[in-house]
């Protein structure tokens, strides 16, 4: 009835995923031992947004989710990054 | 043979389920967003104070924690695909895992909590009232932002236990799993909120 729907992640992926994710945070943990100065920040969240996209994807199945769902979840990551935008332009001009 | 054909006319919406779980994601998302743009903008005003608190904190168990919500998160995600894949004593197993998981990220918090509370460091204490206001902001945004975390951790640990019931009662089955999908994506976000806190709190430095 609802096998369109549900789609079933193999345990594969998920053990695959998990490992991946080891990797990146050992990577994060090295890499902000060194001194970059201001890059640091910069690479830091971009490698916790891998982080966090990989989640979504497959632990939380965005993958395999309606274009509806995918759209939602990317416009609430938007609307945080144009409030963190607008706040920092409103604090740089004051 | 009646009570098959009940249950293949009985009222489920399984979309909207899942639909209404992540409108509720959602505003967790911009909950805890909220407490990362007041962290962003405070940091940019104080980055030595933010540095300097960060010192502080212990990057091992903050790298123990994270493991331990990445395994949580891979357990609970096996538990879903195994109810999937009608196998109710996998599933089982991967649940209680998962909230054994959670109550030793749990321990860890309370010695790490202890450890500041050990040296006067605690919302409200003489000590944080003696601070300059960088490092003042600081410590209360990791005590606020840590704190909402684990009160949701408690959260998801009742949820998963619930499901746990549930799958052993038979009520979440194979053909039947949305309240088992909906405390995995809500462990998921608990997952996910601490992947950017990890490193902003402990390591960027």
């Amino acid at each position: 009835m609802s096998e369109h729907t549900h789609h079933i992640t193999p345990y594969k992926t998920l053990g695959i995923i998990l490992v991946v994710l080891f990797f990146f945070t050992f990577l994060t943990i090295e890499i902000t031992s060194i001194h970059l100065g201001a890059l640091t920040v910069t690479v830091a969240l971009l490698i916790a947004g891998v982080k966090g996209f990989l989640v979504l994807s497959y632990f939380m199945h965005l993958k395999h989710e309606s274009l509806l769902l995918k759209i939602l979840v990317a416009m609430v990551f938007v609307l945080f990054a144009l409030i963190v935008l607008i706040t920092f332009i409103d604090y740089a001009f004051r | 043979m009646s009570q098959h054909e009940n249950h293949a006319f009985e009222h489920r919406d399984d979309e909207a389920k899942k639909l209404g779980m992540w409108l509720f994601i959602f505003t967790e998302l911009l909950l805890f967003g909220g407490l990362f743009l007041v962290y962003s903008i405070f940091r940019s005003q104080y980055p030595d104070s933010f540095h300097e608190g960060s010192l502080e904190l212990s990057v091992t168990i903050g790298a123990i924690n994270t493991i331990i919500l990445l395994v949580s998160s891979a357990s609970v995600a096996v538990a879903l695909t195994a109810i999937q894949k009608n196998n109710t004593k996998l599933s089982m197993q991967m649940l209680l895992l998962t909230v054994f998981l959670a109550a030793a990220f749990l321990v860890n918090k309370y010695f790490e909590w202890g450890a500041k509370f050990h040296h006067g460091l605690y919302p409200g204490s003489e000590l944080m009232q003696l601070l300059d206001r960088g490092h003042h902001l600081y410590f209360s945004l990791y005590f606020f932002m840590t704190g909402l975390h684990a009160l949701h951790i408690i959260i998801g640990m009742i949820l998963l236990l619930i499901s746990y019931f549930k799958v052993k009662a038979g009520k979440v089955k194979m053909d039947d799993f949305m309240h088992l999908e909906n405390a995995a994506l809500y462990w998921h976000l608990v997952d996910l909120i601490w992947i950017f806190l990890f490193p902003l709190m402990y390591l960027i430095s």
